[in-house]
């Protein structure tokens, strides 16, 4: 009888009970359809099949998206640039005798003149570039950034607040300081010794890549306030009884640690994970319009907020509108996602 | 006799959303008669206490009451009265006394402030006139020093002092009826009886009714004059105190009064709830005779914990939580410890199972001192002495499934072999603590208080453990729940010859279960003895004062009193 029994195992185990809760959850099931596209777009441009070629100047500067047209000083002027060129000054020309010998050596060279768009589907910024895949390419730079800045927060938090919250006494004891000397230092301040140790410093060649120093920057300053929460969950849970009743069987410190406690204060850490995500996206855009952000030569929704400040003042709304409105959904659709994920994971079923 | 309240056909449900509307009370009827006290009684969720807030309209706002339902009071209908109205009964004609006299006070002001607020309020009166009536209120109640302690704030009182001051607010109006929910039930028994013996004079002298709700029958014995037994929201048998407790017609009332172990009676089984309402299966035998002197297990030697805590910048102060405790334990045998709240039973017992520091003294388990051994050394001995903890809602890992509870010592050890033979293991033991195969892959939460009990026992059995410390292992359990844990646990002992070091307030549950016990008092070992002899023949005035104090149940004296 006990063989059919074991043969099923894990039939309600408890992730499946998540996954079950989690679907019945119709607003989370739609802001994990808003995230999953999202990650599919970032996973493309991370593979160039998106968004890979931004920054050709497709299109006249700042031309306007399609639903709006062109504007009406467009046309004339090139108008004007084609009478201009019929004009015949070759009788007093000075270089005119140049004229073959450069048409000769320029004939080995192919140059392609590309007809500048007078309208793109979402836009174009100062230089003619597409808004649009500057917004996909910027969705890939700022997700990344944000996500991975805010899982090594989280690691660090979660550990150190494990650590000290479990322990207590000494140990304890270091890390509150360390804390406090963290907290102490006004925000904006340790991110600008740290940008400056990162970029000009020894570890300048570490942290060459562009986004490697955004996130280290944002994770070493952001893991304070997780860590003080995880820390106060594990000082509630580390006498709880079943805690000591795993002492009584012989698990060890470790185990109690991170197999036994963790999973049940897993909803704070989720909470706080999916929150920093969030914080961090908004504080590259911060960072970013400081010049401490992302490289040049890369884009973000931060350069682009930063970027459009300048256009809003002539009255080009459209960089602006798209970067806000990504930022938003995914912003919203992210926070969704893990508040339905914290729902389903909650041991406290009734 | 004319009736103060009488609550017909209530039936209350409750909406909990997606999981449907749950039914609470049935269609519940009884009678609090004039100037008597009725005693609703019953085991968690037979719907005793949602009965009694909704005679206030105290229910939480997802509960649904039957507009056929009817709670009469002085030909009105409590139900039909519109939230102002109910509001000028509450705390005037109809007052409650909670559980927890901690959590009802409010701790930013003192106590007269919160008792002259209740008199000012309804009856009107000015701040002086209330400030003299509530000195009078608190010196009827038995505070003593009233005229200083109006003044304190409820933190600066005891527990019992705390319970004191809600009935001071209860009383301070006249009510005519006096809701008292498990007014004593956190507190420690002798107080208890301090507070039961004020409530009994109070409701005699104001000629006032009362509705007792309790769980225990022996203290709704010594104080109600109308019991009414309740049981999943319906009621079961009512009548007055004499007819329950000397003929009770009802099966499950029958197995209520005999599944508590009484300090006079020696079985060796308690009887359970299915022996009652399925008598073909009952059987009750003597007591046997315990086997004397199996060998010695541990020796406790003069151990002590010490606590220091932080008062000043500066300053420590150190709490003895335990002193100079000595004791040995045998094979096969019990030894109970019984003390009240504060009186170190706990920390001795989780000493000894090395889940706490200790400050001074020597436990040797098996001719081995504990003291100076290496981490490793004491997780392996861990397998010999286990525990099993007052509260298996909070004992049990709510993230693991039964199995992984089960087979993790196991893993931990060494033992069982493989995977399969681990599981093997498990399915035996769950086996053995009345638990079926199915149960191995499901969640701590999907189970009941008791069986949740036995998941604990199995896991604490399963490294085949010598000394078992039972830390209140019943006492956050139904009756009649209690009852099988404790036939579970004499069992197992029989079969596998367990030491318990069996931990406990309630001093029925020690003596049933105990062969030796010893009394606690702040951190000192009082008395100690043979249990048979102490219950006899107390030695020690604290424990006569502790024996004198558990509620008697029906007595010769109570039914003269009566009569």
């Amino acid at each position: 009888m006990s063989a059919v029994m074991v043969s099923n195992p894990h039939a309600n185990s408890l992730w499946a009970q998540v996954v079950m809760r989690f679907r019945s959850d119709k607003i989370g099931m739609a802001a994990l359809f808003v995230v999953g596209l999202f990650f599919v777009l970032v996973v493309s441009a991370q593979f160039g099949w998106v968004g890979s070629d931004w920054q050709a100047e497709v299109g006249q500067p700042f031309a306007p998206p399609h639903v709006v047209g062109a504007k009406a000083d467009v046309k004339a002027a090139q108008e004007t640039q084609a009478t201009l060129r019929l004009l015949d000054i070759s009788d007093m020309d000075p270089l005119a005798p140049y004229y073959d010998q450069w048409q000769q050596k320029t004939a080995g060279v192919t140059v392609t003149n590309q007809v500048k768009q007078d309208t793109l589907p979402w836009g174009g910024d100062r230089i003619g570039r597409d808004v649009l895949q500057k917004a996909i390419k910027g969705a890939q730079i700022s997700i990344l950034v944000g996500l991975t800045a805010a899982l090594m927060a989280t690691l660090i938090g979660t550990v150190l607040g494990a650590v000290g919250g479990y322990f207590g006494g000494a140990v304890d004891d270091a890390l509150e300081w360390l804390y406090n000397v963290f907290n102490a230092i006004p925000y904006v301040l340790l991110i600008f010794a740290l940008a400056a140790v990162f970029k000009s410093g020894p570890l300048a060649k570490v942290f060459s890549n562009g986004i490697m120093n955004v996130v280290v920057i944002l994770s070493l300053v952001g893991w304070t306030g997780i860590y003080r929460l995880v820390r106060a969950e594990y000082i509630k849970h580390r006498s709880r009884d079943y805690v000591r009743a795993a002492e009584a069987i012989g698990a060890s410190h470790f185990s109690r640690l991170f197999v036994h406690i963790l999973p049940n204060v897993s909803h704070v850490v989720l909470v706080q994970l999916s929150l920093h995500v969030v914080g961090f996206i908004k504080a590259e855009v911060i960072l970013s319009f400081l010049g401490l952000g992302v490289s040049i030569d890369m884009v973000s929704w931060g350069t682009m907020l930063s970027e459009s400040q300048t256009e809003l003042i002539l009255g080009i709304w459209w960089q602006f509108l798209a970067a806000t409105c990504m930022m938003a959904v995914f912003v919203t659709a992210f926070a969704l996602f893990t508040d339905a994920l914290r729902d389903a994971l909650d041991p406290k079923i009734r | 006799m004319t009736a103060t309240l009488q609550v017909k056909n209530l039936k209350v449900s409750f909406d909990m959303g997606r999981a449907g509307v749950q039914h609470a009370l049935h269609g519940v009827s009884f009678d609090v008669p004039d100037q008597r006290t009725l005693a609703l009684v019953g085991e968690s969720g037979s719907g005793k206490s949602v009965s009694a807030l909704s005679i206030s309209r105290l229910l939480p706002d997802n509960a649904l009451i039957d507009p056929a339902s009817q709670i009469l009071s002085g030909g009105v209908d409590l139900l039909k009265l519109s939230e102002s109205e109910l509001r000028k009964l509450r705390g005037k004609e109809i007052t409650t006394v909670f559980q927890d006299p901690m959590s009802s006070l409010n701790p930013v002001k003192t106590i007269g402030h919160q008792i002259a607020e209740v008199l000012m309020l309804h009856l009107g009166l000015s701040p002086k006139q209330a400030w003299a009536q509530t000195k009078a209120v608190l010196d009827e109640v038995g505070i003593p020093d009233p005229r200083n302690r109006i003044n304190a704030y409820p933190h600066e009182l005891s527990g019992g002092q705390q319970q004191r001051v809600m009935i001071a607010m209860a009383i301070a109006c006249q009510p005519r009826l006096l809701i008292a929910d498990e007014p004593t039930t956190a507190l420690d028994v002798t107080v208890q009886r301090q507070i039961i013996e004020l409530l009994v004079r109070l409701q005699d002298k104001h000629k006032m009714s009362m509705l007792f709700i309790s769980h225990d029958l022996g203290l709704v014995a010594e104080l109600a004059h109308e019991v009414v037994v309740m049981r999943q929201g319906e009621v079961r048998e009512s009548g007055s105190v004499e007819t329950i407790f000397t003929r009770p017609q009802d099966a499950y009332t029958q197995a209520l009064l005999a599944c508590r172990p009484r300090l006079n009676q020696a079985y060796d089984r308690l009887p359970v709830i299915e022996d009652f309402l399925n008598p073909a299966s009952r059987r009750l035998t003597a007591r046997a005779p315990t086997v004397a002197g199996g060998e010695v297990l541990v020796t406790v030697d003069g151990l002590a914990k010490d606590y220091v805590i932080k008062t000043g910048l500066f300053s420590r102060k150190t709490v003895h939580a335990v002193k100079d405790a000595s004791f040995s334990l045998h094979r096969g045998e019990t030894l109970g410890v019984v003390g009240e709240s504060g009186s170190g039973k706990s920390t001795l017992g989780l000493m000894l199972a090395q889940l706490l520091q200790v400050t001074r003294g020597e436990v040797t388990l098996a001719g081995h001192s504990l003291k100076g051994q290496s981490t490793a050394q004491i997780r392996a001995m861990r397998k010999k002495v286990q525990i099993i903890f007052q509260n298996p809602y909070a004992s049990l890992n709510p993230r693991f499934t039964v199995g992984r509870i089960l087979e993790e010592p196991l893993k931990i050890h060494g033992l069982g072999g493989d995977e399969t033979g681990r599981q093997k293991l498990a399915l035996e033991w769950l086996e053995r603590v009345g638990l079926g195969a199915d149960a191995l892959h499901k969640y701590p939460h999907e189970f009941s208080g008791g069986q949740r009990q036995r998941i604990a026992i199995a896991r604490s059995l399963i490294l085949q453990p010598e000394i078992v410390v039972c830390d209140e292992s019943v006492s956050a359990l139904d009756v009649s729940v209690q009852a099988t844990i404790l036939n579970l646990l004499k069992d197992l002992q029989k079969e596998f010859s367990l030491a318990y070091l069996f931990i406990s307030h309630d001093l029925d549950v020690v003596r049933f279960m105990s062969d030796q016990m010893i009394v606690m008092k702040q951190g000192d070992i009082v008395e100690r003895g043979a249990a048979a002899d102490i219950y006899t023949n107390p030695q020690h005035p604290y424990t006569q004062e502790l024996l004198g104090s558990i509620p008697k149940g029906w007595t010769a004296e109570r039914a003269a009193a009566l009569a």
